[in-house]
């Protein structure tokens, strides 16, 4: 193993593509020499550079800007958002736009100049917009003044469009004012523009992110390669919560390559996102010697009280649950309990369960670090990551390394999917713990099964809705009883107790179940996995008083304009009929998560032997807004195959504690062959806010496909996966 | 064991345990990163490389089994991203978080290869064997009928 030599200068670096273009990467003093540097193709440029008008951008002679985003592109097109947010203020052609990841450390160091740094809860073009188009309107109204002040004219006389400058005869480049504006000081920042009043938002735009993306040039945390780095291979306790008994390393220590094992000490007894698990680690100088040699090590675990829970324990004390007056409630509207017990057994029950589901994110969480407690540099951490927010990446590295902030460096890679796992691991704990031990860079990479047994899942939920209904055939008392687990039981309540239907006697409960199994967000959390209860149930409650199920959703809602425009699109575009011969169904749903009211139609066609065929989904989003149409339908095909991969064939098993189905031979995602057609259509508000995109189209398509197969088939898909269920009939 | 890999047109001298699967020994040893590690079963296809020009699942083949052989990797399919299917991935916008993307391409050109003009159904059944979790299939068929269509 050479010794670690240090370069003074250092890059990672990705391609620019033409017209907009993407790079990533800093100028970092001291960061050990990257060689995945040398694989990258001939392409790739240093950082366009030039004046820095702001935290946000600079401006080279050239009017190229640079746009800096905090945020994380794990997939989502968070470089090209923020990049088109910024350049609709600044007013420049897409072209001159160039994109990097902006620096943690500054954010840390000099007070938030990011604001906010974590990127999740499809919050990015939602409630970042303000402070991101503000970046935008701020430099151009400097270049403004820049301009007004060598001209002699006022600032108001100085136009600023597509990266030119002009009042009267006077004409000059953005890049000819750009020193001179970042020494302007404004007496006031100017306004953003109105919503709706924009050139550049609204359009379609390419995600700037795709060359290098096709040429294997992309970095991921998995891809990054110092020099003297070792690789670790770790294993935290198979059942959640147990701990690390002991490990016999001498039985593995003359294997090629091995160097070291390291245990990983738990030291809270409650464990919250990214604190560290008890494991072991063996590091060894690849991977592959490292991974063999962990697997081939003896260790003894203590796997302490986790080891009672199962899926069917959980599913029959859930199931009990739902039978009985939950301690938890919130009485919504009037009180439905007198109603519902005068009905007697004239009531509408619905029971459901969806299952705990994985993220598996393509790139397991891996994370690479450099802690330097001695030599010219030290103290000091690099590190790059699995994460959804590098600021907070890099408080865990000071935190666990006991090295201040100030000298921690957390480095900007693209993501290979994030989903809401990413801030919930400790792998970045874990690598800045290993590096620090064994004094090397080290890069720590999951394997699938681990990743699979160790991260924050999606929750199960269980839920039941009884329900009497009027003369007219509508509802008058509605009961919602949910249980979840009780990592964080209120996952339950999204969408079950803020519906939006209109029952005049309307009561939610919620039971909980215990579990040691750890969970999370995970793409659209809470809704993604409620909404298959809650809006098969609204099926069943209209159907049951004669009515259409998009009648009842329109008759519901009424005033409530958000869900009236997707209502009313959805019927006058879907085509959406009960009247089919039976083994053909649609099935329609709609959920309203992320700020956004999305609705899904799902046509289906069943053969008589139970073969499921769907044949299209369209989505009908209303985010009151949208940025980038393009973008916004990339997305929703992709939460389309994201839910329906869990609906049709998902469902994390769990026996003695611990997940059974930890890789992809039994944990089934869809693939290519049944990837539905998919149609986005909109139904926008456009009134003065804006809704997320990135999750929003995922939690209603699950309930629109069951309710579709309840139609081609008679028969209610009450849980998942329905690969699991017979869908025959005659 | 010593023995040397064709890979990209270049010899690489390697001393690794002869059942050391090829992706570690392009990731690793090589150091050719865009070969992704997935699932290490064969399962997601993010490792997806050529072997005498067909597609291969690179965590499930020794490396020492594929000595002598042509290896080309996503680094090797063109020296400038311009290879076809490269070409209609951008064009088409395919790749969100891209990870699975360099295998999804080096499937879909082996595919290509053989099969200049392929049916929906002959991209199902070459194309099954990569997992896509941000759900690019749509895309991913519109740019191998496009890549088709450019001969």
């Amino acid at each position: 193993m050479n010794e670690m030599t240090l370069s003074r200068r250092s890059f990672i670096r990705t391609a620019v593509t033409a017209g907009g273009g993407m790079i990533l990467g800093f100028v970092i003093p001291g960061v050990p020499k990257v060689l995945a540097e040398g694989v990258l193709p001939e392409a790739w440029k240093d950082p366009a550079g030039g004046a820095e008008i702001n935290a946000w951008l600079t401006i080279d002679k050239n009017s190229i800007v640079t746009v800096r985003c905090p945020h994380t592109e794990m997939g989502q097109g968070a470089l090209t958002s923020v990049a088109m947010m910024v350049a609709e203020e600044l007013n420049v052609p897409w072209a001159n736009i160039r994109t990097v990841l902006a620096d943690a450390n500054r954010h840390v160091t000099q007070g938030e100049v990011y604001v906010n740094m974590s990127t999740g809860g499809s919050n990015l073009v939602r409630n970042r917009h303000p402070h991101i188009m503000q970046a935008g309107a701020s430099a151009r109204e400097r270049l403004r003044e820049a301009a007004a002040k060598k001209w002699k004219v006022t600032r108001d006389e100085v136009k600023a469009e597509q990266g030119v400058l002009t009042a009267g005869s006077n004409t000059g480049t953005y890049g000819e004012f750009a020193a001179d504006a970042a020494k302007v000081k404004l007496d006031a920042e100017p306004s953003i523009k109105a919503y709706g009043d924009w050139w550049l938002v609204g359009t379609s735009v390419p995600r700037i992110d795709v060359a290098p993306k096709v040429d294997g040039s992309a970095i991921y945390p998995i891809d990054v390669r110092l020099e003297g780095m070792v690789y670790a291979a770790v294993r935290a306790c198979p059942v959640p919560g147990g701990v690390l008994k002991s490990f016999n390393f001498d039985a593995i220590k003359d294997r090629p390559g091995v160097i070291a094992a390291v245990e990983l000490k738990q030291v809270k007894e409650k464990l919250a996102n990214a604190d560290l698990r008890s494991a072991i680690a063996v590091v060894a100088d690849s991977f592959y010697r490292a991974k063999t040699a962990l697997d081939l090590m003896p260790v003894e675990w203590d796997f302490g009280a986790g080891v009672q829970y199962s899926t069917e324990g959980m599913d029959a004390a859930a199931r009990d649950l739902l039978g009985k007056p939950a301690e938890h409630f919130e009485a919504v509207r009037g009180d439905p309990l007198p109603l519902l017990e005068a009905a007697g057994d004239k009531v509408v029950v619905g029971d459901y369960y969806r299952p705990y589901e994985c993220h598996a994110t393509m790139c397991p969480p891996t994370a690479v670090a450099h802690v330097q407690t001695t030599g010219p540099l030290a103290p000091r951490v690099d590190l790059w990551t699995f994460t959804q927010n590098v600021a907070a990446a890099l408080l865990v590295a000071a935190d666990q390394s006991g090295i201040d902030p100030q000298n921690c460096y957390v480095h900007g890679t693209f993501q290979g999917g994030g989903f809401g796992n990413g801030n919930g691991v400790d792998v970045p704990r874990q690598a800045v713990e290993i590096s620090k031990q064994v004094g090397r860079p080290v890069k720590v990479i999951w394997t699938r099964e681990e990743d699979t047994t160790q991260a924050r899942t999606r929750p199960p939920i269980w839920s039941r809705g009884i329900t009497t209904l009027g003369d007219d055939g509508l509802p008058t008392a509605m009961l919602i009883r949910a249980v979840g687990e009780e990592k964080n039981p209120a996952y339950a309540d999204r969408g079950n107790l803020n519906h939006p239907y209109m029952v005049a006697n309307f009561r939610y409960e919620r039971g909980v179940v215990p579990t040691n199994i750890p969970i999370g967000p995970n793409r659209a959390p809470g809704n993604n996995s409620n909404a298959y209860g809650l809006e098969q149930y609204i099926d069943e409650v209209a159907l049951a008083g004669g009515w259409d199920p998009l009648d009842w959703r329109i008759k519901m809602t009424e005033g409530n304009e958000r869900w009236q425009r997707v209502l009313l699109k959805m019927k006058e575009v879907c085509g959406f009929t009960t009247d089919l011969p039976k083994g053909r169904g649609m099935g329609v749903a709609v959920v309203e998560s992320h700020g956004s009211t999305v609705g899904a139609c799902v046509t289906v066609e069943v053969s008589r032997r139970g073969a499921l065929f769907i044949e299209k989904v369209q989505i009908i989003s209303n985010s009151g807004y949208v940025l980038n149409p393009r973008n916004a339908e990339e997305q929703v095909s992709g939460c389309v195959a994201w839910e329906l991969s869990h609906v049709l064939y998902g469902g994390l098993r769990v026996q003695g504690g611990r997940i059974q189905n930890v890789n992809f031979d039994n944990y089934k995602l869809m693939r290519l062959p049944d990837m539905p057609v998919v149609e986005t259509i909109y139904a926008n508000s456009e009134d003065q806010w804006w809704g997320g995109f990135g999750e929003t189209a995922c939690p209603p398509t699950p309930p629109a496909l069951a309710n579709a197969i309840f139609f081609a088939t008679g028969k209610r898909v009450r849980s998942t996966p329905i690969i699991q269920h017979d869908l025959s009939w005659s | 064991m010593s023995f040397s890999l064709n890979v990209n047109g270049a010899s690489h001298d390697v001393d690794v345990e002869a059942e050391t699967p090829l992706l570690w020994v392009l990731r690793d040893t090589i150091g050719l990163t865009g070969t992704k590690y997935g699932c290490g079963i064969a399962q997601c296809g993010a490792c997806t490389v050529h072997v005498d020009g067909v597609a291969v699942k690179s965590c499930n083949v020794s490396a020492a089994s594929v000595a002598g052989k042509t290896i080309t990797t996503i680094e090797g399919l063109s020296p400038d991203g311009s290879h076809k299917v490269q070409k209609a991935w951008v064009e088409n916008t395919v790749p969100q978080c891209g990870y699975c993307q360099s295998g999804q391409i080096m499937s879909a050109a082996a595919l290509l290869a053989t099969t200049p003009a392929p049916t929906d159904r002959e991209i199902d059944a070459a194309m099954a064997g990569n997992i896509c979790r941000c759900g690019t299939y749509p895309a991913i068929r519109k740019a191998i009928h496009d890549a088709a269509a450019m001969g």
